[in-house]
């Protein structure tokens, strides 16, 4: 624990990549097995469920600490961040401990989440007074299901490549999937010959970036295939060992929650991947993303549900036909092995994206005009020549989105941010007119500079009207212009409707409140 | 009931009794000035009395001209029936708590101070006293320093490291006080260390006063070839991101203050390491300084005094926060996080025009220390 509690420290202190790999690997190589492995599961983003809810570990540490609850908010309002509040909050501990990481997950960490709440609170106190400062960051992290360091996998991926004189590719691959930590898992993670792969394992993700120039300036047309850019969950379907999975980029199996797909994909051949996009499509017919979300927003899937929101997958890409890997076959020899693989199974569920035809990029852009009335967001451009690659390669596949939809909205309320800001007014909520009155209608996290997040959180401290918990709300004084990818009328909300995407382009400082926009404004976008 | 002996104006805390100020932040006729940061001591009053040791740091701070009587610690004057006498706060060299006497009522105003030990001041006195008016800078008790010497021996490893992969070491800290102590807790013999010019015009008030200090010179007098690469540079945080900086090549920045407890604060700052070290007492420190002057009554200032104020209560003293515009140990945003300068197309041989110990002057954007 306490060498994970330093490599935490160190991640989190340093902002040079080069640093955060070399400590990464430095306690991958020195760590034991069973570490590593516990080590590279958390850093990837994977977490154990909350164990401890963020009261619990308020109230415990304020009785540990000798504070009244009201000075643990007055001090978690200073740091921003419970764990850490809670943290330094606490009396130092009385002893130490060497127990190694994997010690402290299986013994203490994993069976926190099944105890009585009599015996989490001993749990804790017996570990408090154990733990060090950057000890007990980590294990609140950890107990409430927050853990979260500066890295993001692409790092981790490196630090091991490096460890295993391995491709990142490769690492990335055994690194999908469904696996559980261990010594055994973690040496076949960097060992050299490939282990047998899992039978569900999906492959890494090719990741499109936005066009922002020209496409005539990506070269000839004939170069580039085209297709609609589908506003939906993007999935990967594997077929193997006479299994089913269904895989989420954020590398969840998600295939129960759509079985309309499993039963429709269960006669794929064996040894099939595909990659493509889940859709709400009924009759023919593509339906508002809004409606796919409503479905995912139910815990049982009723029979009605499902018959008003029925799914469509459409497969854009074959990974792997007859157990072999096709990535590094270009687009252009895997796109006829995609249309032959679905032909004969091809109908209401399972779809293949169809390529868009248009000679030239004229053509094609006149083409994009029309995405709205569609339903889908742009175009997307892949090269014809290009393998599937891993991650986010630039340069092979292009989202050639339309411009965003823009209003001018007020900043109605203003709540901290997590990570990096979490002790900066950060998240906002943004309203615009209604009968003469803000009506909020949208929250939006990013978009901002550094300075500009600094210069509104003071703004935000020095205009509070009200304190909701961490929600504050301020005098409407602000402006600022949103943009978004679309729109669709929503009961859930107070404006009646729902933005996808919203983001802060800009801070109009020439604009006064009076001068933001109207709910007219939105609701003319809606038939947009 | 008698008139407080000491009450918030426009001005600043005032002695009515006596008819005198301290810590004014507007010029008057006659201030007391506990010690020299610029949020304690304005320039233009007519008459200054201050500790003996900080009377050349005050000088300094408001100008040669300005008549200012310096007062041994410990010793008492009379003035139109208040009995003044200064005692060590233990904050910078000079500083001092003043205690103020008047009808058998003892009343003692903090100024900044701290208990942890400072090799370059004289360290804390406790002042029985019936009221006394306490700063609260870090008055949360997430606040909890580890002792210094743990603090100086992180540093120097830090150094260490750092010149093991040739880069320098650039210490961002307060010119006043903080490069000081800094200096005389760092054993020379790791390696050359070089300040900035702001740091250098204290370090010769520190030296003249009597203040032991390894040698630094400035970094503009090293000679062009100086070894920076194994050096450790003291700088005030405003040097960061100004063309002053660009002659270091890739240094590694740390920054020490006690805001760097806090994980955030720290990352918005843009440095590579903080230091947990300050000037100012820390929650454990606050309580005990309180309980040994003994008053019952506590007026607390700027910080999180109003949480300060709530504890106290609940402990059953009578304690109110206090207004002042003080702002201790400039916290959170005095240094916005200035972007790397990526072109070095200015000239790196001048240093910025304006007054480098301004750096200390400016208030915390947070909500706490405002009125
Ligand atoms: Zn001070």
């Amino acid at each position: 624990m306490r060498s994970f509690a330093a490599l935490y420290a160190a991640l989190d202190e340093t902002t040079r990549t080069s640093e955060k790999v070399a400590a990464m690997r430095a306690y991958l190589a020195a760590a034991p097995p069973e570490d590593a492995a516990w080590a590279v599961y958390f850093l990837i983003g994977r977490k154990p469920r909350q164990a401890v809810g963020a009261r619990k570990l308020r109230t415990w540490v304020s009785e540990a600490a000798g504070v009244s609850e009201w000075l643990f908010e007055e001090c978690h309002e200073a740091v921003g961040d419970i764990a850490e509040t809670a943290a330094l909050l606490l009396p130092p501990p009385s002893r130490t401990t060497e127990q190694p990481l994997h010690r402290w997950v299986h013994d203490r960490l994993l069976p926190l989440a099944g105890k009585d709440e009599a015996a989490q609170r001993a749990d804790l106190r017996a570990a408090w007074d154990e733990l060090d400062r950057n000890e007990r960051l980590v294990f609140h992290k950890l107990i409430t299901g927050a853990f979260r360091v500066g890295v993001s996998q692409r790092l981790v991926i490196a630090a091991l490549a490096e460890l295993g004189e391995l491709a990142p590719a490769t690492v990335a691959h055994r690194l999908m999937g469904d696996w559980q930590p261990s010594a055994a898992q973690f040496r076949g993670l960097v060992a050299a010959e490939s282990d047998q792969p899992s039978a569900s394992r999906p492959y890494p993700f090719l990741l499109a970036h936005a066009l922002e120039g020209e496409p005539a300036e990506l070269g000839p047309r004939d170069a580039w295939q085209a297709e609609w850019k589908y506003d939906g969950i993007r999935a990967q379907v594997v077929r193997r060992g006479g299994q089913l999975f269904v895989w989420s980029r954020g590398e969840e199996l998600i295939g129960e929650r759509f079985p309309e797909l499993a039963a429709a994909a269960g006669r794929l051949a064996e040894g099939t991947v595909l990659d493509g996009e889940l859709l709400p499509w009924k009759d023919g017919e593509l339906l508002p993303f809004a409606e796919l979300q409503r479905r995912i927003g139910r815990k049982n899937l009723s029979r009605t549900i499902l018959a008003e929101v029925p799914v469509t997958f459409l497969a854009f890409d074959a990974l792997e036909a007859g157990g072999r890997d096709l990535r590094e076959r270009p687009l252009a020899e895997r796109r006829p092995i995609l249309e032959q693989l679905l032909a004969p199974l091809a109908g209401e569920v399972l779809r293949v994206s169809p390529v868009v035809t248009a000679a030239t990029w004229q053509e094609l852009a006149a083409l994009r005009q029309d995405s709205r009335a569609r339903g889908v967001e742009g175009l997307m451009l892949k090269r014809r020549a290009a393998p599937y690659g891993v991650g986010r390669v630039r340069g092979d596949w292009w989202k050639w989105k339309l411009d965003p939809l823009v209003v001018d909205a007020v900043l109605v309320y203003a709540q901290s941010g997590s990570g990096r800001r979490a002790s900066l007014f950060t998240d906002y909520t943004f309203a615009v007119w209604q009968d003469g009155a803000l009506v909020p209608f949208c929250k939006a996290y990013s978009g901002l500079t550094d300075a500009e997040l600094t210069e509104v959180d003071r703004f935000v401290r020095a205009h509070t009207l009200e304190r909701f918990g961490p929600v504050r709300s301020v005098t409407p004084e602000l402006v600022f212009e949103i943009g978004f990818e679309g729109i669709a009328r929503s009961r859930r909300h107070k404006s009646g409707v729902a933005v996808r995407f919203p983001r802060i382009l800009r801070w109009r400082r020439d604009k006064q409140p009076v001068d933001a926009d109207h709910i007219d404004a939105l609701e003319a976008l809606l038939g947009a | 009931m008698r008139d407080p002996l000491v009450e918030l104006t426009e001005r600043g805390l005032y002695c009515r009794a006596g008819d005198f100020y301290i810590d004014p932040w507007q010029p008057v006729d006659r201030a007391v000035v506990t010690h020299a940061h610029s949020d304690h001591a304005i320039g233009e009053c007519a008459h200054y009395l201050t500790a003996a040791p900080g009377r050349d740091l005050l000088a300094m701070r408001v100008g040669d001209g300005a008549a200012i009587q310096p007062l041994a610690y410990g010793e008492a004057i009379v003035h139109h029936g208040v009995g003044v006498s200064l005692h060590p706060a233990g904050h910078i060299l000079g500083s001092a708590q003043v205690r103020l006497e008047h009808h058998g009522e003892v009343w003692v105003v903090s100024g900044d101070y701290k208990l942890s030990p400072d090799p370059t001041c004289a360290a804390f006195e406790a002042v029985r006293c019936h009221c006394f008016i306490s700063e609260s800078t870090f008055g949360l008790p997430i606040f909890r320093w580890a002792p210094p010497a743990a603090t100086m021996h992180d540093v120097a490893a830090w150094w260490r490291a750092n010149q093991q992969s040739g880069r320098t070491s650039l210490l961002l800290c307060y010119a006043l006080g903080k490069a000081q102590r800094l200096l005389a807790g760092l054993d020379p013999e790791i390696g050359p260390i070089y300040v900035h010019g702001a740091v250098e015009r204290c370090n010769a008030v520190y030296r003249a006063g009597g203040v032991r200090l390894p040698a630094a010179p400035p970094v503009l007098e090293a000679a062009r070839s100086a070894e920076f690469e194994r050096a450790l540079i003291l700088a005030p945080p405003s040097a960061q991101g100004t063309p002053w900086t660009r002659r270091f090549k890739r240094p590694v920045r740390g920054f020490a203050s006690g805001w760097m407890q806090i994980r955030g604060t720290r990352r918005r700052k843009v440095v590579d390491r903080g230091f947990v070290l300050s000037d100012h007492a820390d929650w454990p420190e606050l309580l005990a300084a309180i309980a040994g002057t003994g008053a019952e009554r506590v007026l607390v200032t700027h910080g999180y005094a109003q949480a300060l104020a709530r504890h106290l209560c609940e402990r059953g003293l009578d304690a109110q926060p206090l207004a002042t515009r003080f702002v201790g140990e400039a916290g959170g945003e005095e240094v916005l996080p200035a972007p790397e300068p990526t072109d070095a197309s200015d000239p790196p041989e001048d240093e910025p025009a304006e007054d480098e110990l301004s750096d200390m002057s400016e208030p915390p954007a947070s909500e706490e220390t405002a009125p």
